[in-house]
């Protein structure tokens, strides 16, 4: 019971930190306009997906890029909150490090999912075309797909001394999972014609590529030729969640 | 004073590297009492702090806090203990209250009580016109108010302060001190403390344990601790410091002395009949006196007594590395 108390102290403590912060609410509406508007509409002119526009299939792509930068960010606030000391206040609670972890985790994936819902609403208002049962569905996709991102960002965290080797370590993972994760252009399946072979092999081992395929599952429905099913998505998806957790309340376990 | 002892430890150690931040350390602390660790930095008071508190494993012995093994049952300990650190805690993008509140429920104070015990928690440090504003409005003061007052809020039996009033201007100091004794007298609480400040030690605390090289070298009252001292110090300024301590050793008989930052300080009964003749000495020889100065024993020259050298005395330099490395592995 009293872990619990603590756990939800933490993910409040999360939200309503990220919910102050203006300038990073407002950033974050202005980057998927970009991406969408401009890159959108480039890439659309020389790009064609059969059965729909490019636009309409770059859309989940963002709203996955945006989880991700999101999410593995979300990993700084355990270096600020050492730099800060208040890492100190939260370690000589007496609750355990896998409340601690995942209460963190929740607190972050729960930021990250309202900067996912905000690109959902911008494309919207932008008039790209969506599922309309695809919105119930998305919710809780985006956020298994937060889960797992997060507790990446928060294990490095766990492991980092500085703000200035985190951001480092953010460009080394950060692009290639996007890049690879298909979000702008098939990189594997039937319209990944001509991509090379170690591209396409990596893409399977990329957490993100489920979770953009079952984003797109979601908000293009029939239109669109997944790569898995559905419920492989989930089931992928869920597998990392559960594996990233386990690794990161054993990194905060260690951690001083 | 009851006799039951709420801190007790058994040869406890810690090494980093090799050396010994804290060396076979055997003190018991009882309950209801304020007891101040005092020391240079460096010597050993926060590493001895952090390993009571759970936040460090010792390399060697034990310790009990509340009866709880420190390492075995680390989780009553904690709840048994409120912190306040020597660097701020706080969470400075959220309010006073909502610091207070994160507390209690971290801590897993009662949600039907959080709201009265915050309220007058928040009276207690006089903050409550402030409680709703960011942190990070708050002044320095104002900050290590909040946090003394948050040690409180789960209702600890032993209270640690770790240098409590570090880097306060003297107005405040003087305030967190009487908030500190107010504590004591409406609490049924217990007290450790670290400082470096001997006119902190002596004003706070009912026992005083001197640490030094992670060893504590004398524990008792400061009063107690002050009679140790032969009487009175003498301080002396001359430019031939040297040939002076020389001569009213030799004249006078004056063995007790040292030289500290250049001037010669004599521990000494009787201090002001002593102090003409020191001034006929140095006029015969012809040697100028800058300045000199009789005070009744402090806990300064307590512990000038016993380590050989001053406080503030800049032979820390190697211990300040020492805490350095120990603050970073806390953090």
């Amino acid at each position: 019971m009293s872990q619990a108390r603590g756990l939800y102290t933490l993910w409040l403590r999360e939200v309503k930190r990220f919910l102050r912060d203006r300038t990073r609410v407002i950033s974050s509406f202005v980057q998927p306009i970009l991406w969408l508007v401009i890159f959108g509409a480039g890439f659309g002119m020389h790009f064609s997906i059969p059965g729909i526009n490019y636009q309409q299939y770059l859309f989940p792509g963002i709203i996955g890029q945006t989880l991700l930068f999101t999410s593995m960010f979300m990993g700084i606030s355990v270096i600020w909150d050492r730099e800060f000391g208040f890492m100190k206040e939260i370690m000589v609670a007496p609750i355990s490090r896998f409340s601690l972890f995942l209460g963190k985790m929740l607190g972050d994936s729960s930021d990250a999912l309202i900067q996912g819902i905000i690109v959902l609403v911008i494309g919207t208002v932008l008039g790209i075309s969506v599922n309309p049962m695809g919105f119930l569905l998305i919710l809780p996709i985006m956020l298994l797909i937060t889960f797992g991102l997060v507790s990446i960002g928060l294990i490095i965290a766990s492991f980092m001394g500085s703000l200035e080797s985190f951001g480092a370590i953010q460009t080394f993972i950060n692009l290639p999972i996007f890049f690879l994760s298909g979000a702008l252009f098939p990189v594997n399946g039937p319209l990944a014609q001509g991509v090379p072979g170690w591209m396409q092999t990596a893409s399977v081992f990329n957490p993100l590529t489920y979770g953009v395929d079952a984003l797109r599952q979601a908000l293009l429905g029939g239109s669109y030729v997944a790569l898995q099913p559905l419920w492989v998505n989930i089931t992928v998806i869920c597998g990392f969640d559960i594996a990233m957790i386990a690794v990161g309340t054993w990194a905060f376990t260690r951690m001083k | 004073m009851s006799n039951i002892h709420i801190i007790e430890t058994n040869k406890l150690t810690c090494s980093f590297n090799g050396l010994k931040a804290v060396d076979n350390l055997d003190v018991t602390v009882d309950s209801g009492e304020i007891f101040g660790l005092l020391g240079p930095n460096g010597a050993g008071k926060t590493t001895t702090i952090s390993m009571l508190c759970t936040i460090l494993k010792p390399t060697g012995g034990y310790a009990k806090v509340n009866g709880y093994d420190i390492v075995k049952e680390a989780m009553q300990v904690r709840r048994s203990i409120g912190i306040v650190f020597q660097d701020p805690s706080i969470d400075d993008r959220l309010t006073g209250r909502e610091n207070l509140y994160m507390h209690a429920n971290l801590f897993g104070v009662p949600s039907s009580e959080q709201k009265q015990r915050i309220d007058s928690i928040l009276k207690l440090v006089e903050l409550e016109d402030r409680a709703d504003d960011l942190m990070r409005t708050y002044s320095g003061g104002m900050r290590r108010r909040l946090e003394l007052g948050r040690g409180l809020i789960h209702y600890p039996k032993v209270l640690f302060l770790d240098e409590p009033t570090v880097g306060l201007d003297p107005q405040t100091r003087d305030h967190i001190w009487k908030y500190i004794k107010e504590l004591k007298n409406t609490h049924d609480i217990t007290i450790v403390l670290t400082t470096h400040y001997m006119d902190e030690a002596e004003r706070l605390c009912d026992r005083i344990g001197i640490m030094d090289h992670g060893k504590i070298i004398a524990l008792d009252t400061p009063s107690k601790l002050k009679e140790t001292l032969e009487g009175d110090v003498i301080t002396v300024k001359a430019a031939q410091i040297d040939e002076l301590t020389a001569l009213l050793a030799e004249k006078l008989g004056l063995m007790q002395s040292v030289i500290v930052d250049g001037a010669l300080e004599i521990t000494v009964r009787g201090g002001r009949a002593i102090m003409p003749r020191i001034m006929e000495v140095a006029a015969d020889n012809k040697i100028f006196i800058d300045s000199i100065l009789l005070r009744e024993p402090n806990l300064e020259d307590v512990f000038l007594h016993y380590t050989g050298r001053n406080i503030r005395a800049d032979n820390t330099r190697e211990l300040h590395g020492f805490a350095a490395i120990q603050r970073r592995k806390i953090r």
